[in-house]
């Protein structure tokens, strides 16, 4: 049956690739594959783009900017950086898709206009896409092709992208939880009017609801085992709404961040009843509330993948992966979308990429396209080619304008080898790859949230770390850092 | 404590945390402090900063110095980056992946904080640290 308003295309048979799924990590991946000239069928269960956009956030609001006017001209790769939700296109008239249908009410797109904005670049690219064809099987047959068994038959192909999300909600296993509503299933604001609510978990989606429930609830209490690292949330991509509630309990607002264990949740008369222990503040902690909300997170829904040796981090939660986002090098099974979070990259001073979001993976995809074109397919990518004299100058201006070194930080690097062939490639590839000399730069972070380039030089397989230093404005063309990367190199 | 978190199941049964309650177990289980890597994969590096300590929860490693034929094996249980990360030094030596390894990464800005918190992990470290120096004098 197809769903209204698109064509049907790739039918079940072989193709070099499958890629499943179609919210952004999906739409992208298959947008660099085209790119690179590689045949492949885009399936998706949904009937329709957008992926998790189509219904969440629950309270319609986005985490991340996309700013329509900004220093760079939208179009730019420049101004790929002040538009952290579109995906990256390499026509200008397919790029900055998701600013256009802002209100402007805030600087962060509502989920409908980034569901407008992702299905623009659906459509305008176009990206085709068999819609209502749900994967629900993965087996590998004796010649190691990858055959997937779907709802309108089977497809076989050498290589798969998975763009599938982590969408499955995830209830921590805690006595009684399985009773408890999980985030997906919470009311709009105002049924929670004059409620106690306790709300479990006190990560990105835990917060959203705490901060919607603000103007409603009597009493709301956040908790989880961990306490707020506000410094941490301070360096991630999570916006200061969030803290609101966390503000709201520290000025005794009627609202409530606990570091807790929660032992076990039972049904009263009343409502719930929670049983913790404290962890920052060690003791018994006993609770009557109105409400509980699991705001425990979600899932990566690998059905059988496991089988096929995906091995997965976070609880079992995300596939564990490559630095390209293969689960194992060679297997020919990728990932793309936030999944590629399972890359954990050099995560210098604990400081992670922004992988889980549409910023930190659209480039992810294009990284993930192009290993998996030339190791998969023999299909080698145009690399571009910097000549001896234009390497420094070439250098300092990616670490102070490339979007994917300023958003990807200590994870993507450009690297240009003796011979001039440069590339974006993932810095733990770069510094673990026995190959020729080359160098790569890469913008970092440190403990202090102080930003720096770092460069690493490979000469006769030792690699070479050198810390820059910072620049008040981030601006690294001037001549010190010209004279101090001229001396390294 | 439920007794279904493998996470914090896997942590309860190493020495270095024998000390601690289940509710500071379920706070150290940070998920995203969990880390896999394949056989051959590096996990330590040499000569870069900002890495942090690892503990290991399943499978094998090897502290690989150069010019070191008879690498250091390390298990279950046994942790490394720790010098690198307490006194905020480059590492010396490469430690590698020998099977597909399962760890605990305690990110090096975090480590002072943690260990302050649980002195009872911090006494279970140094005692491993002074045995170290001990099988080195020896």
């Amino acid at each position: 049956m197809a769903p209204a308003g698109y064509e049907r295309p790739f039918p079940p048979g072989d193709y070099p690739v499958v890629v499943v799924g179609t919210g952004p990590g999906g739409l992208q991946a298959s947008y660099c594959l085209s790119r690179l000239g590689v045949e492949h069928a885009l399936i998706s269960r949904d009937d329709a783009p957008g992926g998790m956009f189509r219904h969440y956030p629950i309270y319609q609001r986005l985490l991340s900017w996309s700013k329509p006017d900004a220093p760079a001209q939208p179009g730019t790769r420049a101004y790929e950086w002040y538009d952290h939700n579109s995906l990256v296109a390499d026509e200008p008239e397919h790029q900055a898709l998701v600013p256009l249908f802002m209100d402007r009410t805030f600087m962060v797109p509502s989920r409908e206009e980034m569901e407008r904005g992702l299905d623009a670049f659906a459509r305008r690219v176009p990206v085709p896409a068999r819609y209502g064809c749900a994967w629900e099987g993965t087996r590998r047959d004796d010649d190691g092709r990858l055959v997937l068994a779907t709802s309108d038959g089977e497809y076989r192909c050498r290589a798969a992208v998975f763009a599938i999300g982590v969408t499955t909600p995830w209830l921590s296993p805690i006595p009684g939880i399985e009773t408890v509503p999980h985030y997906v299933e919470t009311r709009m604001p105002a049924e929670y009017r004059g409620r106690s609510v306790f709300v479990i978990g006190k990560r990105n989606s835990g917060f959203e609801i705490a901060d919607g429930l603000l103007p409603w609830a009597r009493q709301v209490i956040v908790g989880s085992p961990r306490p707020v690292q506000t410094a941490v949330i301070a360096q991630a991509s999570v916006r200061v709404r969030y803290l609101q509630p966390y503000e709201d309990a520290s000025l005794g607002g009627g609202t409530f961040a606990l570091d807790l264990s929660v032992e076990r949740i039972e049904r009263t008369e009343r409502g719930w009843h929670i049983a913790g222990n404290g962890t920052t503040r060690p003791g018994p902690i006993e609770l009557e509330v109105d409400e509980v909300i699991a705001a425990t997170g979600f899932s990566t829904p690998l059905l059988d993948l496991g089988e096929l040796g995906v091995r997965t981090v976070a609880q079992g939660r995300i596939p564990a992966l490559t630095p390209f986002s293969e689960s194992e090098p060679g297997s020919g099974i990728y990932f793309a979308g936030n999944t590629t979070q399972g890359a954990v990259g050099l995560r210098k001073h604990g400081v992670g990429a922004s992988s889980p979001a549409v910023h930190g993976f659209r480039y992810n995809a294009r990284v993930t396209a192009r290993h998996l074109a030339e190791t998969h397919l023999g299909i080698a990518p145009a690399r571009e080619r910097v000549e001896p004299d234009d390497l420094v100058p070439f250098l300092l201006e990616e670490l102070t304008t490339a979007p994917e070194l300023w958003t990807q930080k200590s994870f993507l690097a450009r690297s240009v080898t003796a011979e001039g062939v440069s590339d974006i490639v993932p810095l733990a590839h770069f510094v673990d790859e026995a190959a020729p000399d080359a160098v790569a730069v890469a913008v970092e972070m440190d403990e202090a949230g102080r930003t720096y380039p770092a460069v690493y030089i490979r000469r006769g397989g030792e690699i070479g770390e050198h810390l820059l230093a910072p620049h008040l404005l981030n601006d690294f063309r001037g001549p010190e850092h010209e004279r101090e990367l001229r001396a390294l190199l | 404590m439920n007794e279904r978190d493998e996470l914090v199941r896997s942590l309860a049964g190493l020495s270095l945390f024998a000390d601690l309650r289940d509710p500071d177990l379920a706070a150290i289980a940070d998920p995203e402090w969990e880390r896999h890597y394949g056989e051959g994969e590096r996990v330590l590096r040499r000569g870069l900063s900002g890495g942090g300590l690892f503990v290991i929860l399943d499978g094998e490693a090897a502290v690989e110095i150069k010019g070191d034929d008879e690498p250091r094996r390390l298990r279950r249980g046994d942790f490394f980056g720790e010098v690198s990360t307490l006194l905020q030094c480059k590492p010396t030596a490469d430690v590698v992946a020998r099977t597909p390894l399962h760890a605990l990464e305690i990110p090096g800005p975090h480590l002072e904080r943690f260990l302050l918190q649980y002195p009872n992990v911090m006494f279970r470290m140094l005692q491993t640290v002074a045995r170290r120096i001990r099988d080195l004098l020896e």
